[in-house]
């Protein structure tokens, strides 16, 4: 048993435990789940040194075991700089949400809070799985409580939200279906490293249609997951009809599958199919980004709000994978987690005041600050970190994202920063509208400022903010090196795509040489 | 003279006959009301000692009685699938018929003859033997289908199903007649290399008639589109035990007789049958499916969802290669466990008279009975084909075949098919979970004994296939090897 081992099976233990606890005493299952939570959390912190210490291109805490011998199918676990954060976001935004639970959920609680846990359960092993099948087993498996959660503690139109997610989760999924078995049939295995050292040293031979539609078979799942414009519209159903930490997790977690999906396995195996496609995918993530945000501009409702700027954000995710370049890819990984703090934290403030009020509708606040001045403070300082202020977790990934597509195509860059400066738009509206100007009585009646619970949620949230805009060498070694993997060979194949280019020396090893293998693409343009 | 292995080798059903014939000479002998509970033992004494049978002769596979029976792996996975059926539909009747106040010794005689009945045709290795299992197994079905004499609904559905069916089996019988005349055996290892030998391309046109001819009756029999139309009535009107049994143990035996019959005699003309058992399993997937979102009766609801489950094999048999066949067995079991575990969670909740079957009835059964509601969420979820569940690796299998036999075209439009069916599943899992309980929910009585104990076998049984499956399927993948 490794460490991960534990990390991703005591979920499922604390799951089966509170669903054995006595339905009556809510407050022992609150104390169980908060307890649990903190300590997945504590334990995944001792992932990170290992990882950091692995050697490039290899996975630590690898752990390959046969589950089912035919079709072989294997216990394939492993992590890298890109998952680490990952999981340690989960573990990380878990005991947040079951704090803000609270009060919040009143029925069925003990239920909530196992689906919370089968949730965290599911969500690290995606991160996690290094056997095809078994991501595909834990990528279903976290349906379902997703499900539930939205579709039992959701508001007025949970029901529809709940299907809708669940239908177009699932018809991606049969498609990814199609394509692992295809890939099965065509490998002989489902094992991710041996698949990808196969298709790279040409051992699997693959013609350039089957990679295409093996291509879309993948990227259709993950552009529904992450969702990239058009097939984004199940998200602000499911986003606003959840109740507060279904949202979290959906926005800060399982966006992030499908992002995951594209760079792990999407973009490295069939990086001719991926490349080009690429066109046409960034286009639609730069429409996504840009659609986004001005569809944010003018929604009536908080949480809808927040959740057509999760489109935006996802679209430089896509914008920064489909570049192609270590800046892009850096960023794109970046993005994901600030993304999770950030839009996780807005979630969570938006809950607060829902708990206050009751109503989710812009128009029903105004002037919040004066009676809630430590909200006011919290829901500023994480709005500057989702606009991408310098100094705050956005700014880094979405900078760098942007590096990364100037080299490529600097139209790209102009188009998708439109984004940035739309988010600072809708943003500080919302923030205007809602937090300046004068209360009313009723309102400053309501309008409680932050309890403990709620300090004790926002402040770890203020200090992950402050400290991935400030000090990026705690978070990105790990994933850079990782990222260069993953890259690697896509650049390499590149350098015999455009052969009739001389390839220049890199001066200095190590940092020119990605940039001048995309100036050679552009010169092969 | 048979010789002593002969007999063995068909002692389950020796065994489920007299004792089916047993129990109906005994009733006149009983007195009282009470003592009718007895014959359920009784019946459930046949069923264990059948099964016991049915394993050791695995030991000693082979031919029997002048190569009328075969025992190889494949028969005893079907012997041994029928029986189990068996065990947990007498497991959820027996509540039903006190409740009905309809407990008799035939309704146990007739469920150990469709047994019986339907391990012959496991078992058979020859024409005749495949259709005297099938009348066998069909005759005591459609008497089941209509057992509750007073009710319309009953009558209605038996006798739906004994016109459709005998119309059905008349196709099956004219195929067999055909086949006879073209080849002059009803054996089938022998039609086989009647239709390997050279100059066989002459009657080929005839071979392939009596396919398409057989392909009628078993289509009938497993509810294959275009043949499905007797199902959702018939399901609808029987009583839901009735329906529990009919959809998971007949269907079985039927399938394991068309693939035997397609996969070894037939094989020769394989390019023959094969575009049609594709349309087939499309059409079956597309008219299950599509139906069953509309649905507001939940035996109903099942109904269509068994004929797009039937779809999903018939995908197994148009891929007709060993693994196909394997993925077909493995889901038969998975769908056995996972119908029969929906049926029961029916035939419990429905109350005396069966008044309460609409889909909205069961309206927050999840917080009412959190434990069955919980495994009948089990049972649905893996009807979708959620991971971990029996029905996942069910349909993993099937499509994985599918692929192998490069027909990519019906694994993408099978797999998109479970998305649309998982639409119909969620409803109920909505309702159960997601409405506030109404007056059907708020009357529910406790769980009896036998449904509790056919709730936890199926639901453990769809646990431990989906989380290891590989105990079951390499029982499969060997026996099929021997379908040759």
């Amino acid at each position: 048993m490794t460490l991960l081992d534990f990390v991703i099976f005591l979920p499922l233990v604390a799951f089966v435990i509170a669903l054995a606890l006595p339905k009556d005493n809510s407050q022992a299952i609150r104390m169980f789940t908060l307890i649990a939570s903190l300590a997945f959390f504590v334990i995944s912190l001792g992932l990170i040194a290992p990882v950091w210490g692995a050697s490039a291109g290899k996975f630590a805490f690898e752990r390959n075991d046969t589950w089912i011998s035919v079709p072989a199918i294997n216990y394939h676990v492993g992590l890298d700089g890109i998952s680490l954060w990952l999981v340690i976001l989960t573990t990380f935004l878990t005991p947040l949400c079951v704090l803000v639970s609270w009060r919040s959920i009143g029925k069925h609680i003990k239920q909530f809070y196992a689906f919370l846990l089968l949730l965290e359960f599911g969500l690290i092993g995606v991160f996690c799985a290094l056997d095809f099948f078994l991501f595909f087993v834990f990528w279903e498996v976290s349906l379902v409580p997703m499900y539930f959660l939205i579709g039992i503690w959701g508001h007025e139109r949970r029901i529809y939200s709940a299907l809708k997610f669940f239908l177009y989760t699932m018809a991606g999924s049969a498609l990814m279906l199609v394509a692992i078995i295809y890939l099965y049939n065509a490998a002989g295995t489902f094992d991710y490293t041996r698949i990808l050292a196969g298709i790279q040293s040409g051992a699997i031979a693959l013609n350039s249609t089957e990679q295409l539609w093996l291509f879309l078979g993948f990227f259709i799942a993950f552009a529904i997951k992450v969702p990239l414009f058009p097939l984004h519209t199940w998200l602000p159903d499911a986003h606003v009809e959840a109740p507060t930490a279904g949202s979290v997790m959906l926005a800060s977690v399982m966006l992030k599958m499908g992002t995951y999906g594209l760079l792990r396995f999407a973009v490295p195996m069939f990086p001719n199919a991926a490349r080009a496609n690429s066109g046409w995918i960034v286009i639609l993530a730069i429409t996504g980004i840009v659609y986004g945000a001005l569809v944010a501009m003018v929604q009536p409702n908080m949480k809808k709000l927040v959740a057509y700027s999760s489109v935006s954000h996802l679209g430089f995710v896509v914008l920064g994978i489909f570049s192609f370049t270590q800046q892009g890819f850096d960023g794109a990984v970046y993005v994901m987690l600030a993304h999770g703090i950030s839009t996780g934290a807005l979630f969570l403030l938006v809950g607060f005041l829902y708990e206050r009020r009751h109503s989710l509708e812009i128009a029903a606040y105004g002037g919040v600050s004066t009676p809630a001045p430590w909200l006011a403070t919290a829901f500023m300082i994480t709005m500057l970190a989702s606009i991408g202020l310098p100094t705050l977790s956005n700014f880094i990934g979405e900078y760098l994202v942007l590096q990364g597509t100037s080299i490529v195509d600097f139209h790209w860059t102009v188009f998708a920063a439109l984004g940035v400066i739309l988010s600072a738009c809708y943003m500080l509206w919302l923030y205007q509208r809602a937090f300046f100007g004068k209360a009313t009585d009723d309102l400053s009646h309501h309008m409680p400022d932050l309890n403990m619970r709620e300090y004790a949620i926002m402040i770890p949230l203020v200090i992950v903010m402050a400290w991935m805009g400030s000090y990026t060498q705690s978070f990105l070694p790990p994933i850079s090196a990782s990222n260069a993997v993953l890259l690697g060979p896509i650049d390499a194949r590149r350098e015999i795509h455009v052969r009739a280019v001389p390839p220049k020396p890199p001066a200095i090893p190590g940092e020119a040489a990605p940039a001048a293998t995309a100036q050679e693409l552009i010169s092969a343009r | 003279m048979p010789t002593s292995a002969d007999y063995f080798r068909i002692l389950p059903e020796i065994i489920l006959v007299v004792a089916g014939t047993l129990i109906m000479l005994i009733e006149g002998v009983l007195a009282g009301e009470n003592k009718k509970s007895n014959l359920s033992v009784l019946t459930f004494i046949a069923f264990v000692a059948a099964l016991v049978a049915a394993v050791a002769a695995n030991s000693n596979q082979g031919l029997s009685y002048s190569n009328m029976f075969i025992v190889d792996g494949f028969a005893t996975f079907f012997r041994v699938l029928v029986i189990g059926v068996g065990i947990l539909s007498l497991f959820s009747a027996t509540q039903y018929l006190k409740r009905e106040h309809a407990e008799s010794a035939e309704y146990y005689a007739l469920l150990l003859f469709s047994v019986a009945g339907q391990c012959i045709m496991a078992t058979a290795n020859e024409l005749i033997m495949i259709f005297i299992g099938l009348e066998i197994s069909s005759i005591a079905t459609y008497i089941l289908a209509g057992y509750l004499r007073d009710d319309k609904r009953n009558n209605e559905a038996a006798l739906k199903y004994f016109l459709l069916g005998s119309f059905a089996t008349a196709f099956l019988l004219y195929g067999i007649a055909w086949i006879y005349g073209t080849t002059g055996s009803t054996n089938l290892a022998v039609i086989r290399t009647a239709l390997q030998a050279p100059g066989a391309d002459r009657t080929a046109i005839l071979a392939g008639t009596a396919a398409a001819l057989m392909f009628v009756g078993f289509a009938f029999k497993v509810s294959a589109a275009p043949f499905q139309i007797w199902a959702p009535d018939v399901y609808q009107g029987a009583p839901a035990p009735v329906t529990l049994f009919m959809s998971a143990g007949p269907k079985a035996a039927a399938f394991a007789v068309f693939l035997r019959v397609f996969m070894t005699s037939f094989s020769p003309i394989t390019n023959r049958w094969e575009p049609f058992v594709w349309a087939s399993a499309l059409l079956t997937m597309l008219v299950g499916n599509f139906a069953a979102l509309m649905q507001t009766n939940i035996k109903r609801l099942l109904a269509y969802s068994s004929i797009a489950h039937a779809g999903y094999v018939m995908v197994a048999i148009a891929a007709h290669n060993q693994i196909g066949i394997a993925a077909a067995m493995f889901y038969l079991a998975a769908y056995a466990l996972m119908n029969i575990g929906s049926f029961a969670v029916i035939t419990h909740f429905s109350r005396q008279g069966e008044k309460f079957v609409r889909i909205e009835d069961l309206a927050g059964l999840g917080w009412k009975q959190p434990v069955t509601a919980g495994l009948f969420a089990i049972f649905l979820l893996s009807l979708i084909g959620v991971p971990l569940t029996a029905g996942f690796f069910g349909k993993f299998y099937i499509f994985k075949a599918a692929l192998d036999a490069n027909l990519v075209w019906l694994a993408i439009l099978g797999l998109l098919n479970s998305a649309v069916a998982a639409y119909y599943y969620l409803r109920i899992l909505v309702v159960m979970y997601m409405n506030e309980p109404g007056e059907a929910t708020l009357s529910v009585q406790p769980v009896s004994v036998g449904i509790s104990a056919t709730l936890w076998l199926s639901a453990v049984g769809t646990l431990v296939l989906g989380v290891f499956p590989s105990v079951l399927l390499r029982f499969a993948t060997n026996s099929s090897a021997l379908v040759k």
